[in-house]
């Protein structure tokens, strides 16, 4: 892509004191997309955020906005808007005085019928029309929350910067606006920044996926390669759930590498990084890539311990001997009893290609990611 | 306990209570209630010196209390800026300005003050031109100084806590919406601890306008209506006496309360 990047990190480090909250970051974030900053809370994606906003500063490296380095820009003269976590609103004003508070700081003054007809259409725009002249704390917290988008989105910003937007909401309320939130970005076309610590959330609205530990950038991907091709086993774990299994290296094919589990069974995975023979590994077993079956077949032998019926789906957790529990999910089929019961002895077999061996607490280890987050909250 | 409880409220206003009942006295000994009559009041807004003092007291009540909310308020955002450390300093001796006795501030005050004159007034007669400088000396001036020195600590206390309690966020969302930091103070700020200011300077009027102690040490030939009250009780206490009283009490209670109001309004969060 030649265009110019909305957002561009370069080498990006910020310290506060001791702490290191961001490493050395690139990324350069193209226009008209929506993109996720993902990962637990202390990996420096905030930070980022607020880098962008220039609430912070970076300690070293350099921000452009739309390839103009912001190094001393403060905020009220950078082109982007953000929705705040708590919102923000302002609690003297009204909803109209809140959405046109940035329209009336353009210089030279925008005309009062201007202001007053944008932020009338910044009200239908996210379906609070007729709103206006309502208090903040006459609100609901959705309602709140649509406010606080029509106040940046009513500027025109080249990028919208949301800090956990959703963060408030109560489930329902959250899935309707993931899906507004989507369509918004489709409509108006500019490019949303969103940070979340919800892994289902950066999946289902962003077209890009950042995700961060430890102040670095683990993998940047769209949601469906994050998902089924995790850079490491930080990855793995954290977006979606796995099902994560130790073993030693037994054989080496290609891409593929025969695992020795801890109770003998051979399973085969793919490796993403370079492993060698003997090693000890995680392997990473989504648990819809688990099929089970009467006993008989398949690699692991196991019994149910607990099945949660969600619907369309079930969950089992089966205790396998010299394992542990697995989680695994099956589709439902309606009319098909196909339901295995707790007690129940199943086999459990691997879609071919789906197990993923990563090396055992490596230095991007889950192991390491609880150091570092023991680091940062100590 | 209930008994004790009961004993301990008697003590404490029974004898205001009795101040007000006999302002309505129509007799004219303050120790037996004769009829009821508001005569007093009348006697008492129609005795000149009583009006002067009056006139005194609202005048620098009110202009201490403008010094102290402008001032205390600026220091309350000043220490916004300050180190964890030095703010922690400064709030203790805010908190020992407010409970330092009167007596030692009106005396510590007169010392001051007489001293600063003793240094200005040659300096400002070795300046002028003519034969008759100005000459500083105890009065208003002294006055106003001394009760808007004690009021600012009161003033910053107030603003600081809500300052304090002010959300971050909004600053910088603000700041995020294209807002100076000059146009953030004046529409996002200002407005938010408006309340605590407005507090303050009711407290500030109401201490100023009620005190006694700092204002004797430094009035000078200046009257204030504590001071004619306290005059004029040597001469014996007249149910006259008793209805200035009772105007002080109401006019005070009715600012505190005022003031009370102003700080549970507009909570920071919504």
């Amino acid at each position: 892509m030649t265009a110019v990047p909305d957002i561009e990190f370069r080498a990006v480090t910020k310290r506060y004191g001791a702490v290191t909250a961001v490493r050395g970051v690139d990324l350069a974030i193209p226009p008209s997309a929506f993109v996720a900053l993902l990962g637990p809370s202390g990996c420096g994606k905030t930070t980022c955020l607020r880098m962008i906003g220039g609430f912070e500063q970076p300690s070293e490296g350099q921000v452009l906005i739309r390839g103009r380095d912001m190094a001393g820009t403060p905020p009220y003269r950078r082109p982007v808007n953000m929705v705040f976590q708590q919102y923000a609103l302002f609690p003297h004003l009204d909803v109209e005085e809140n959405i046109s508070y940035g329209l009336r700081q353009a210089r030279p003054r925008l005309s009062s019928h201007e202001i007053a007809l944008r932020a009338g259409e910044a009200l239908s725009m996210v379906q609070l029309a007729g709103y206006g002249r309502r208090k903040i704390h006459e609100l609901s917290g959705g309602q709140q929350q649509r406010v606080a988008l029509a106040r940046a989105l009513v500027n025109k910003p080249a990028v919208l910067l949301l800090d956990e937007p959703l963060a408030a909401l109560d489930k329902k309320l959250r899935t309707d606006m993931q899906i507004e939130l989507q369509n918004l970005q489709r409509e108006i076309g500019i490019t949303f920044v969103l940070v979340t610590h919800d892994q289902e959330e950066a999946l289902s609205m962003s077209d890009f996926v950042c995700v961060m530990n430890g102040g670095r950038i683990v993998q940047l991907g769209q949601p469906s390669e994050i998902y089924d091709e995790p850079a490491d086993l930080f990855v793995a774990d954290f977006v979606g759930k796995t099902n994560l299994v130790s073993g030693k290296v037994a054989r080496l094919s290609g891409d593929l590498v025969d695992v020795a589990l801890a109770d003998g069974t051979v399973i085969s995975a793919r490796k993403r990084v370079p492993l060698s023979r003997g090693e000890a590994v995680s392997v990473s077993l989504r648990p819809e890539s688990l099929s089970l079956s009467a006993p008989g077949s398949g690699s692991l032998k196991g019994i149910v311990r607990n099945r949660i019926f969600l619907g369309s789906t079930a969950e089992y957790a089966i205790e396998v001997r010299g394992i542990g529990s697995l989680l695994a999910k099956a589709d439902h089929v309606i009319g098909q009893g196909n339901l295995f019961k707790p007690g129940e002895p199943v086999a459990i077999g691997f879609a071919a290609g789906a197990p993923l061996a990563f090396p055992h607490a490596n230095n991007n280890g889950t192991n390491q990611r609880e150091d570092q987050n023991a680091e940062i909250l100590s | 306990m209930r008994a004790f409880v009961v004993a301990v409220f008697a003590f404490l206003y029974l004898p205001i209570a009795l101040v007000v009942l006999f302002s309505f006295n129509a007799g004219h000994h303050a120790s037996e209630f004769t009829g009821f009559s508001v005569q007093w009041y009348g006697k008492a807004l129609s005795n000149p010196f009583l009006v002067e003092a009056l006139k005194n007291s609202l005048f620098i009540a009110s202009t201490s209390a403008l010094l102290a909310a402008f001032c205390g308020t600026a220091a309350a955002l000043g220490l916004q800026r300050v180190g964890a450390r030095t703010r922690a300093l400064f709030d203790a001796l805010l908190g020992a300005a407010i409970v330092v006795p009167g007596v030692v501030i009106g005396i510590s005050t007169l010392v001051a003050l007489v001293q600063l004159f003793a240094v200005v007034n040659p300096f400002l007669a070795s300046l002028w031109p003519t034969d008759q400088p100005p000459k500083l000396s105890l009065g208003y001036g002294s006055i106003i100084a001394a009760h808007g020195l004690f009021s600012m600590a009161l003033v910053t206390m107030i603003v600081g806590t809500r300052l304090s309690s002010l959300d971050r966020n909004l600053v910088e969302a603000s700041s995020d919406l294209y807002a100076t930091p000059l146009t953030t103070f004046r529409s996002i700020v200002l407005p938010q601890i408006m309340p605590a200011v407005i507090a303050g300077f009711l407290l500030a009027f109401t201490f100023s306008f009620d005190d006694f102690i700092i204002a004797f040490f430094v009035a000078g030939a200046q009257t204030t209506l504590p001071i004619y009250v306290f005059a004029s009780i040597r001469r014996g206490v007249t149910p006259e006496i008793n209805a200035i009283a009772t105007i002080v009490l109401c006019a005070s209670v009715l600012l505190v309360l005022l003031a009370q109001w102003q700080l549970g309004r507009r909570k920071p969060s919504p």
